[in-house]
């Protein structure tokens, strides 16, 4: 699949959140190659913005096509909701680029 | 349970902040990588999955270059580009020869 196939692709998907939405990242122990940090997982956080859609990297890690691509957001966390002993500003966060198969809704 | 090499939030201890620089081979390597991906024959996520599947022992006693090329290495195989005994005896041919740089 070439970039302009991919981007059509893409197009006729619809991003799941938008800018604002809060979320949850999974907290699954998958197997195989993840590309969502263990120190982010059954954390909230806010969806910050939607980057694109991408070839999933989970796939592509397996030699495989990536398809059906995934819509990529940028998530915002609030540092001492991530870290429990975080020493820094109350109001520090952290931008994380997750991959929309590992959020759900915020409960 | 956290992954052996997703080592975020974990302690580091002193960071070293001193500049080094890379031997030839370490270049080579990195250069190799660049090769491979732009030929399309192996891909970045490919090399980060090898990376993953190497073990917590030989991901922890190599360096990031030994690693990269134990990964590569490993991806070349299993893809058939070459073969474990062409690898070997390349080595072995290594061994013998005086104009190896350190």
């Amino acid at each position: 699949m070439n970039a302009a196939t991919a981007e059509r692709a893409g197009a006729a998907q619809v991003p799941r959140y938008r800018a604002g939405q809060r979320v949850r990242v999974r907290k699954v122990d998958a197997p195989g190659h993840i590309r969502t940090p263990h120190y982010v997982r059954g954390k909230n956080g806010v969806i910050e913005r939607f980057v694109g859609f991408f070839k999933n990297p989970e796939e592509l890690a397996y030699g495989r096509s990536g398809l059906p691509l995934k819509a990529l957001y940028r998530v915002r966390f609030v540092q001492a909701h991530v870290w429990p002993e975080y020493a820094g500003g109350a109001q520090d966060t952290l931008d994380i680029d997750l991959y929309e198969h590992w959020l759900e809704p915020e409960a | 349970m956290r992954a052996y090499h997703d080592l975020g939030g974990t302690p580091a201890g002193e960071i070293p902040k001193d500049d080094h620089e890379l031997e030839l081979w370490e270049k080579r390597i990195e250069a190799l990588l660049v090769l491979l991906t732009r030929k399309k024959i192996l891909r970045i996520d490919e090399n980060r999955r090898g990376l993953e599947s190497l073990g917590a022992d030989a991901y922890f006693a190599a360096s990031y270059a030994e690693r990269r090329m134990l990964s590569i290495s490993n991806n070349l195989i299993l893809k058939g580009v070459i073969t474990v005994d062409e690898l070997a005896s390349k080595l072995a041919d290594i061994e013998t020869r005086k104009d190896v740089l350190p």
